[in-house]
């Protein structure tokens, strides 16, 4: 009761009012709602609210094979559909202990870093958009194509390919993709990495609009459990193919950039950077890549060969028995992180001996990321809201699940 | 540091706080008393040698509708500078409270309150627990067992 005399005598030049932005805003990513606390133009308090998009996709998939949860996992973060694909099955391999053939991996490392360099790009146009540079969107959106085209035609699908399978990859890479691949990396080295830079890195607007913007530092990133490109902008050198290798990420040679700024310029120039050193990946794979099957040597649980299920009896007994019962899993529990284009993405399997995880957790990057957003924008103006949530590149599948 | 050198750690530090340890795949888990959780957290994070600095995620799991304790609540911890990881657990029962751990590391916040939303797992002091994902009036906690895949009201 006392409060609410206060708030009526107040002056009605310094009462505070509250905004709510979203969840229809087209510059929240989604469908995230953001309920901010005014006083003036300036963001005292703000309150993130999400779940809009939640799916149960965790529920779901304790009623699902091992092999059909693979296809849940790309809907999640499906900006990179073949990085989820890849922490997936790499936590249910170190379950199996699977050995996976050495061409397997090379080209799951070439898909997951060609995703990030489409997921990069998709943000790349978005933030530019959201902060007035337009142009960048088509541009943006043009290189994302392109890696689609190159997805679509190792699988069949554009957005979800599902390619990775347990023990290996759904099949072999059709004739003349590495070329493919190839010329894509040029094209991308010569024309878009350079349009990038001139259409943002050389922006003066661009500039003044994100450099000392939503500063956080180094400590307060790791309280808030921030990873990926947006710890690296704070100056914290932390990346999981570098700390933990995966998929032979050891043999690569690549640089992990950083930025001491802490800001949305930082974090800008560690993505674009990025962009730059999952190329230099890709380019390593390309030249490395062995012959040989894709598929580990474990019949029960991988899926035959089509013709070979077609011809032998014990490859289709054993398809038969894949595809009816699946496989069961050796009880236990296991977390396994890789780093997506976002950051730290687990997956926690808890497996009690059968067919179908007992539990499946998913620890979202951009889940971790976004917690960070009141402490981010407190202090800033309403427009400065829109340059901070692009800067962290939330995708609100990724968190809501 | 090794699993072997932590757990050691640990077990001379919390001996009758720990319930249970194992180790699978590579992966460290101790399970510790509820009410000794903050104090086992606290010690990781400023152990020097342990650093646990970084929370990767908090989450539960049901382990049934007759266990008891029902449920498991697990922390994936992590440390940057050392580059290692611990998982924690305690077990509880529907109506028995966890300390919230949002004091040791910010990043909890929201990782209890998802626990809290789909699992009913109370965390005591927690700044702000109310459901995340389902809506405010929702009812039910849909990742426990007993809850089904289509919800209650098809």
């Amino acid at each position: 009761m006392s409060d609410v005399l206060t708030e009526v005598k107040k002056s009605p030049l310094d009462s505070e009012i509250v905004l709510n932005m979203g969840p229809q805003h087209p510059s929240t990513h989604g469908v995230l709602r953001v309920l901010l606390k005014l006083d003036g133009e300036r963001i005292v308090h703000a309150e993130c609210e999400i779940g809009y998009l939640h799916t149960g996709m965790e529920k779901l998939a304790e009623y699902k094979k091992y092999n059909h949860v693979i296809t849940i996992t790309d809907r999640m973060d499906y900006l990179n559909s073949t990085g989820n694909n890849l922490g997936f099955v790499l936590a249910v391999e170190k379950m199996l202990q699977l050995d996976i053939p050495p061409r397997a991996q090379v080209i799951r490392v070439m898909l997951t870093e060609l995703q990030r360099i489409a997921s990069h790009s998709v943000w790349i146009a978005t933030h530019g958009l959201e902060i007035g540079a337009m142009t960048l969107f088509f541009y943006g959106f043009r290189v994302r194509e392109a890696v689609l085209q190159l997805i679509e035609a190792v699988c069949g699908g554009r957005m979800m390919p599902s390619y990775f399978r347990i023990g290996g990859l759904a099949r072999d890479i059709p004739d003349g993709w590495t070329q493919r691949v190839r010329d894509f990396c040029d094209d991308f080295e010569t024309q878009a990495l350079k349009e990038f830079d001139t259409l943002l890195t050389e922006n003066p607007i661009f500039r003044k609009r994100t450099e000392g913007v939503g500063v956080i530092s180094a400590e307060e990133a790791i309280q808030w459990g921030m990873s990926g490109p947006c710890l690296r902008g704070s100056g914290v050198a932390h990346d999981i193919r570098r700390a933990h290798p995966y998929s032979g990420y050891e043999t690569y040679d690549f640089d992990i950039p950083t930025r001491p700024e802490g800001d949305v310029w930082a974090r800008y120039l560690v993505r674009v950077e990025e962009m730059r050193q999952s190329l230099r990946i890709v380019r390593q794979a390309v030249e490395k890549l062995p012959s040989g099957p894709v598929k580990a040597d474990a019949p029960r649980i991988v899926l035959p060969d089509r013709h070979k299920m077609k011809t032998q009896m014990d490859a289709l007994i054993y398809h038969f028995l894949l595809v009816s019962d699946g496989f069961p899993v050796p009880a236990g529990e296991v977390y396994q992180p890789i780093e997506s284009a976002r950051g730290e993405l687990g997956f926690y399997i808890v497996s009690d001996g059968g067919p179908k995880p007992y539990r499946m957790h998913v620890r979202a990057p951009s889940f971790a990321n976004l917690q960070a957003l009141p402490k981010l924008i407190e202090g800033h103006l309403i427009a400065d809201v829109v340059a901070i949530i692009g800067s962290i590149d939330i995708v609100l599948g990724d968190i809501d699940r | 540091m090794d699993n072997q050198q932590q757990l050691e750690i640990l077990r001379d530090r919390f001996g009758p706080e720990i319930v249970e340890w194992k180790e699978q795949w590579g992966e460290l888990t101790v399970v510790v008393k509820p009410e000794a959780i903050v104090r086992v957290c606290e010690f990781l994070r400023d152990e020097p040698g342990l650093e646990y600095n970084f929370l990767s995620s908090v989450t539960g799991v049901d382990l049934g509708v007759d266990a008891n304790p029902r449920f498991e609540v697990v922390y994936h911890l992590y440390s940057i500078p050392q580059r290692h990881r611990i998982r924690l657990k305690v077990r509880v029962n529907e109506d028995q409270p966890v300390p919230t751990v949002t004091g040791v590391w910010k990043a909890a916040d929201w990782y209890e309150r998802e626990t809290y939303d789909f699992f009913g797992v109370t965390f005591e002091g927690h700044p702000n627990l109310r459901r995340i994902m389902m809506p405010d009036d929702y009812e039910g906690h849909p990742l426990r067992k007993d809850f089904p895949l289509r919800g209650y009201r098809r």
